[in-house]
């Protein structure tokens, strides 16, 4: 087998996204047939920029989905020969190609870029998540008791948002911090709040069928709890609840603290944006109904305030999973938490931007992957906000 | 022919039509419009909200946005045709010889720029005269809007005037220039009525010092009444009648016209014995409109083949002064007839005392300046003073005021957001003016409940209208299991003449109307003793006024409800209560019957704002008694008195008696009570200032 | 406003006090003294003799004491080696009598940083000295862009000139400066393209005076993202003030179209984005840090970066310092000028 030139690369790379094309031509045809009766998802497909944009994070979530179909080569294997070889290399044993040559030690570009959106596809949206459950939990009674508890609370997320992010990676993100056991007490805090959140959901409306509410409560603390337990408890460090046979799930520390870090800076803003809307929405009148017919606290904030601001709140949401995308590239960048043979886009950035006016395309290929997916997440805010306003 | 020596109509209308274009389709907005404004002239658009008077308007500006566009028919400004008129020719018009004056006079003007600048601009630019000879000008125009210390004001910026100041200011805006035409879009609904009333009159002092011709937009027919010659009303984008004033008030032709002058409550009307008759159906969409007569579905004198065959044309009034109707059978129609009354009821006998209030007062702390931070003297605003009164079983209680009279707090403290600072509120024979409502019982809180103002804000957007009132249903512990309470709420929208298909339905689904009735009937799911309705009707176009009072009346009669009534509008409160509560600045200044209240003796307030509220009606003559000034804040009420900043009887009370001493509340007769220093002598002098001339 | 600015300032001490403390905190973790102590020492060393070192050192009292010494308002530690006195204040072989009792960032004592081996205080205002002038031309480039952009496309929402803009703002705010740097340097500085019109290095910016040549790159890399950023806020901003009613007031007046925009809109529109530049300063910072890492200009962002790597305590400590200073400052900035910019907030 020879070196191939730039079209056939192009035309066999078209071919390995062939699951992703078959998703993506299903959920677009599916989607469009059935857009009037889809809400809001299905306005989206009235605007072409949130379709170009849907298209663009539908395409890399399929591809993480479908990673192990798309990618030629192991991300790990290095082939000394392969060393910052240009796109289209027949590898040595003649069997195959590295499509978008070799890295600096020699592995496959092309690959570590199709496995790497995994690690953005599980941790942006999941810590975006948290950090939209954190600032909505802390956002909705900051703003509608008011008075000293909103003053403390949002000097707090002050103080969080004057630090820059940077320093605060440098700062947190360290063997050192891990040592210390500091992210999983973190992770001990932070994990409660999704259980603490449906709790407090169910139990605020449902308090007045005691029956129910005590059944649907004690499933979420049950099923909640297990979860949580197994996701905080780390065999042989500072947390280590459960018994190792139940603990069926495991984050390894220095994953942990990425999340943990990244759901930190973010949830400020969340708590920010979440305070603003509510203070407008609380003057509402049916805000003074529920308060006039006895509503508890709760119930007004998660059940009459709450749903009102779901529009400004999804489209914030898929902005800050773009902006998580960064400060996730940011940290593989300054090679913080995550391992360096970690194929995740900002570490390979990191790796290959010593060489860049040498060798570009290891640097490059990632960089492109990660424009284009917060690139896309932008135009699905843009679109849904546009849709959103319309009536 | 040069524009100064033209002599004919200052603006010629005809056959108008705007369209609306959106993605989807074009909505027409106005149809085959025409009418004619002479020099010196008022003319009057009046309607409901959606009928397009306000595009009228802006199409004789030109100022439709991007969707908007003249579909057909001409407008003409001192015989120059506008609809083809370039842009620079129109800036020429716009400003000097047209000039607007807006709803909302806060959001008008410019925040960041000085009131001066903002003058001065309209002759710098038209007049082309210096800065200084502009600014000259523009004190000259501000003190003829009666402003207080020109100066201070034109070095102001607008967020430090009041509503009413603000609204002058515009006035004096569109005056700089001395236009031919003056437009006003319902130029003081965002204003209390005192102050409303000190506008109108300003304005038609200004009309005939200037000789300027008015078009007045408004939904109010009394304002208009007030202020113009003419006017035409208008009815889902066209004009369904126009003349003078005199000939569509008593002698109308259209039966719109009349259905809504049947569904305004004016002097003479009754709950009891004269109920006023509301208009059936609803407003039709631009684009749901019927073949022929668009009033056609609601009319009374509706025919089937006649009035839905085509578009009905304007047709003249023989003997009338330019007289015009859009109704076919105009002249077999017999208009003297006596509405068909539908029912008259007895009246309700009051029964035990529900509610009592025994010197309740609320007292707010605010920070005296609230951005620059906690420190610096503390202020205690009296939102509430002294307040006494006892409510009955099945009586209506109306609450008068105007903004800042705690009206709101009151309500606010009687439902337990907001405990009492003193004094005593009793529901029955329970104590509840230092709970706060999650101490209270369910009991109570289902007891006294609340209909809110506005309807697009009264019901959760986000929750289906039967799920509301199930939820109410689930707090108010009414119902055993869910089966029982979705039957509940069922018969609630049967009570409030809902269709029952409408429980699925999301609140943006519902009109205006109909959403007030969900709200209405979420406060009567726990069979409420108390109802505090807070201007339930305000914010609703006139021919649903009527259907929602009426239905409030009917479900209070029926359940023997203790109904209070927040109100600025005197004309409903006369309908509609049996006592009359009249506040100013947490004070009550007056209490008794409704007879009593509206007939000598008044407080002097109350008489002020008999005087101020617009009545349709060209029978009744009005004193006329304008107030001078704003109201207070009631950050920094005036000492003594709280009326006798703006009070015209101050000078009648012996000493400085009003501004040093807190009136008394006097006993006048049995059940009346004023607070006001005059001597019964004076008192005793005072007339009527409604008087209904005879026929 | 006096008392309006002294609760700001006081606000902002407060939250200065807090986050050098957390900072404080997390840089000297038992695990980062160790480090530092096994650097000092070698790294074979015992857990025995790793204690006593920091005992030695004035690193076991509690973390309170430590931070008061650090600050300067608690009296330096005072130790002993064989016989000589030495301290926070002392150095080795000084005069105790004459040592200062109290040696914290109040009486200007910012530690030694043990990368560089100098005085943090001489290395920090060579880098901020680089790293302002950075700045500089990045407000220069990216300020008057950036509201030009958003001003041209809010005057007319939905026109063309607004969709293109609109679509070049989200592109730049979707691309961040670690992305477009890389981006930058294969176009313009690498073999692979040939367009070898910038260089791909600022490193000799910083030594050899700079240059249109060596400097654009980093300079548009920092701007760009933010460009996008502003703009939106401008465009966000004037759309919404063109929509006003004091617009159409103005509009019905007669006023030109051109001074519809610059006499009625523009200061209003302006309002927003002035809290947004200057609230982009904590975000500013982050470019400068990872703009100065790819084009090896060692200015103040390197600097956090060598001082965080390598355990340098003193100097990490320092730059956090400085950077949650200028934070702070821009943000109170921004405060007075809103208030300042807007009447309604300025008279009441």
């Amino acid at each position: 087998m020879d070196d191939i030139g730039w079209l056939s690369v192009t035309g066999r790379i078209l071919w390995q996204f062939l699951p992703v094309w078959i998703c993506l031509a299903v959920t677009f045809a599916v989607s469009i047939r059935y857009k009037r009766s889809l809400g809001l998802y299905g306005k989206l497909f009235d605007s072409t920029i949130g379709m170009i944009g849907f298209a663009m994070v539908m395409f890399w979530v399929f591809t993480a989905v479908f990673a192990d179909m798309v990618a030629t080569h192991d991300v790990l294997s290095q082939i000394s020969q392969m060393k910052n070889k240009p796109p289209g290399t027949v590898v040595p044993a003649g069997t195959s190609h590295y499509l978008l040559g070799g890295d600096h030690l020699g592995r496959d570009v092309f690959s570590r870029m199709v496995v790497g959106s995994r690690i953005v596809i599980q941790i942006a949206p999941l810590a975006t998540m948290f950090a939209f459950m954190v600032g909505i939990t802390i956002g909705l009674p900051a703003a509608y008791y008011g008075g000293t508890l909103d003053t403390v609370l949002s000097f707090m997320a002050n103080l969080i948002l004057a630090f820059p992010v940077i320093l605060l990676f440098y700062l947190l993100v360290t063997p050192e911090i891990v040592a210390t056991g500091l992210p999983q007490y973190m992770g001990l805090v932070l994990f409660l709040f999704p259980i603490l959140f449906l709790v407090v959901l169910v139990n605020s409306r449902y308090y007045v069928k005691p029956q129910f509410r005590n059944v649907v409560v004690g499933l979420i603390v049950l099923v909640g709890g297990f979860f949580y337990l197994a996701l905080v408890s780390e065999p042989e460090s500072a947390v280590a609840i459960l018994p190792r046979r139940l603990d069926f799930l495991s984050v390894p520390g220095n994953i942990l603290i990425v999340f943990v870090s990244v759901v930190f800076v973010n949830s400020p803003t969340v708590f920010r944006i979440v305070r603003g809307i509510t203070l407008d929405i609380k003057t509402r009148d049916y805000v003074s109904a529920a308060q006039t017919r006895g509503e508890r606290p709760w119930y007004i904030m998660l059940w009459e305030i709450l749903p009102n601001a779901r529009g400004p709140l999804i489209v914030d949401f898929c902005l800050r999973i773009g902006y998580t995308t960064i400060l996730l590239g940011t940290l593989g960048f300054f090679g913080l938490g995550l391992s360096p043979e970690s194929p995740d886009w900002g570490s390979t950035i990191n790796a290959g931007r010593k060489l860049l006016t040498v060798a570009p395309h290891p640097a490059i290929f990632p960089a492109l992957a990660l424009m284009s997916l917060v690139l896309g997440l932008n135009l699905l805010a843009d679109g849904l906000r546009e849709e959103s306003l319309k009536d | 022919m040069s524009p100064a020596d033209y002599e004919g109509p200052i603006l010629e209308i005809e056959r108008l039509s705007i369209s609306f274009f959106t993605r989807l389709r074009e909505i027409p907005a106005v149809m085959d419009f025409s009418c004619t404004v002479q020099p010196g002239e008022a003319m009057g658009l009046v309607g409901e909200s959606g009928c397009g008077k306000s595009t009228v308007a802006l199409a004789v500006m030109r100022y439709l946005g991007k969707n908007g566009r003249i579909t057909g028919g001409s407008i003409r400004f001192k015989g120059r045709d506008l609809v083809n008129m370039s842009d620079e020719e129109l800036r020429h018009i716009r400003g000097s010889e047209i000039a607007m004056i807006y709803q909302e006079p806060m959001a008008s003007l410019n925040p960041a720029m000085r009131i001066g600048d903002q003058l001065a601009e309209v002759p710098m630019i038209h007049a082309g005269v210096s800065r200084e000879e502009a600014l000259r000008r523009a004190r000259e125009v501000v003190s003829d809007v009666r402003l207080p210390d020109p100066d201070r004001m034109l070095r102001s910026y607008p967020h430090q005037l009041s509503g009413g100041q603000q609204q002058r200011i515009v006035i004096a805006m569109a005056l700089m220039s001395k236009p031919s035409l003056l437009i006003l879009d319902e130029p003081t609904t965002a204003l209390d009525v005192t102050v409303e009333a000190a506008v109108v009159d300003l304005v038609k002092d200004l009309r005939e010092k200037y000789g300027t011709s008015i078009l007045f937009i408004s939904h109010n027919l009394g304002l208009v009444m007030d202020v113009c010659d003419r006017l035409c009303v208008m009815y889902s984008g066209e004009a369904v009648e126009t003349g003078s004033i005199k000939d569509v008030f008593d002698r109308m032709q259209h039966p719109y016209t009349q259905a809504l002058f049947r569904s305004i409550p004016l002097p003479g009307a009754d709950k009891n014995a004269r109920p006023l008759i509301s208009i059936p159906g609803n407003f039709p969409l631009p684009h749901e409109r019927p073949n022929g007569c668009n009033f056609g579905p609601r009319c009374s004198y509706f025919e089937a083949g006649r009035c839905d065959a085509a578009d009905v044309p304007m047709f003249a009034v023989d003997g009338h002064d330019r007289h015009e109707t859009r109704c076919i059978r105009f002249r077999e129609i017999d208009w003297a007839a006596p509405p068909k009354v539908a029912r008259t009821t007895e009246k309700a006998v009051p029964g035990r005392v529900v509610l009592k209030m025994e010197d309740l007062k609320k007292y707010y702390e605010v920070a005296a300046n609230s951005l620059f931070g906690k420190s610096g003297a503390k202020k205690v605003v009296k939102a509430n003073e002294t307040l006494s009164f006892e409510a009955r079983e099945g009586e209506t209680l109306a609450i008068v005021g105007e903004s800042g009279c705690g009206k709101s707090t009151f309500a606010k403290v009687l439902m337990g957001l907001e405990t009492a600072t003193s004094g005593r509120i009793m529901l029955y024979d329970r104590d509840i003016q230092s709970t706060p409502i999650e101490k209270r019982s369910t009991d109570t809180v289902s007891g006294v409940q609340m209909v809110f103002q506005n309807p697009f804000d009264t019901l959760n957007p986000s929750m289906t209208v039967g799920r509301q009132i199930i939820r109410a249903l689930e707090i108010f512990g009414e119902g055993k299991t869910d089966e029982d309470r979705r039957n509940r709420m069922l018969e609630l929208l049967d009570l409030v003449k809902l269709p029952r298909q409408f429980a699925d339905r999301m609140p943006r689904q519902l009109s205006g109307g109909q959403k007030q009735r969900v709200g209405i009937a979420r406060a009567f799911a726990g069979g409420a003793k108390v109802v505090v309705a807070d201007e339930p009707v305000s914010a609703l176009d006139v021919s649903v006024q009527a259907a929602v009072t009426d239905l409030l009346m009917e479900i209070q009669r029926k359940n023997k409800t203790t109904l209070l009534f927040i109100s600025h509008d005197l004309s409903i409160v006369r309908y509609l209560s049996d006592r009359v509560m009249v506040m100013y600045l947490g004070h009550v200044v007056e209490l008794g019957t409704t007879d009593q209240v509206f007939s000598p003796p008044y407080h002097p307030y109350t008489e002020a704002l008999l005087s101020a509220v617009p009545i349709a009606d060209t029978h009744v003559q009005k004193k006329r008694i304008v107030l001078e000034g704003d109201i207070p804040s009631a950050m920094n009420p005036p000492p003594g008195c709280p009326f006798q900043t703006r009070c015209r009887w101050k000078s009648k009370v012996p000493g400085n008696l009003c501004e040093t001493e807190v009136p008394p509340m006097r006993q006048l007769a049995e059940g009346h009570q004023i607070k006001c220093h005059l001597p019964d002598s004076e008192l005793a002098r005072m007339e009527p200032v409604i008087k209904i001339a005879a026929e | 406003m006096l008392r309006f600015l002294l609760k700001r300032i006081g606000t902002m001490l407060l939250t200065a006090l807090c986050l050098t403390f957390i900072v404080f905190v997390l840089t000297n973790l038992s695990p980062n003294l160790e480090k530092l102590a096994k650097s000092e020492l070698g790294a074979r060393i015992s857990d025995r003799e790793v204690e006593s070192w920091l005992a030695k050192y004035g690193h076991d009292r509690p973390i309170l004491v430590r931070y008061g010494e650090w600050l300067g308002v608690a009296p330096g530690w005072v130790s002993e080696d064989q016989g000589v006195p030495f301290g926070r204040c002392l150095p080795r072989g000084g005069d105790p009598a004459s040592a200062p009792r109290y040696c914290g960032i109040l009486q200007g004592h910012w530690g030694q940083s043990t990368v560089f081996k100098a005085p943090v205080t001489d290395i920090l205002w060579e880098r901020l000295r680089l790293t302002g002038i950075l700045m500089f031309w990045v407000m220069a480039l990216m300020v008057p862009v950036s509201l030009l952009i958003g001003v041209l496309a809010g005057m007319r929402e939905g026109s063309k000139l607004d969709r293109t803009l609109s679509t070049f703002s989200i592109a730049t705010t979707a691309t961040p400066e670690y992305v477009s740097g890389v981006i930058f340097i294969v176009v313009f500085s690498s073999s692979a393209v040939g367009l070898k019109w910038f260089s791909g290095t600022a490193a000799s910016a910083a030594t050899d005076g700079i240059t249109f040549y060596n400097f654009f790159l980093p300079v548009l890399t920092i701007a760009l993202y933010g460009i996008g950023y502003i703009a939106r806020m401008t465009r966000a901003s004037m759309t919404e003030v063109m929509t006003a009613q004091y617009i159409r007031t103005a509009r019905l007046k007669g006023v030109s179209p051109r001074d519809v925009v610059m006499k009625h809109a523009l200061r209003n529109a302006l309002i927003a984005p002035f809290t947004v530049i200057m609230l982009q300063f904590p975000w500013l910072l982050n470019g400068v840090v990872i703009v100065e890492t790819l084009f090896n200009y060692k200015g103040f962002g390197w600097t956090l970066v060598q001082a965080a790597g390598n355990n340098d305590i003193d100097l990490l400590l320092a730059c956090s310092v400085v950077a949650v200073f200028v934070v702070l400052v821009t943000q109170l900035i921004s405060d007075i000028g809103y208030v300042y910019l807007n009447p309604r907030i300025r008279i009441s």
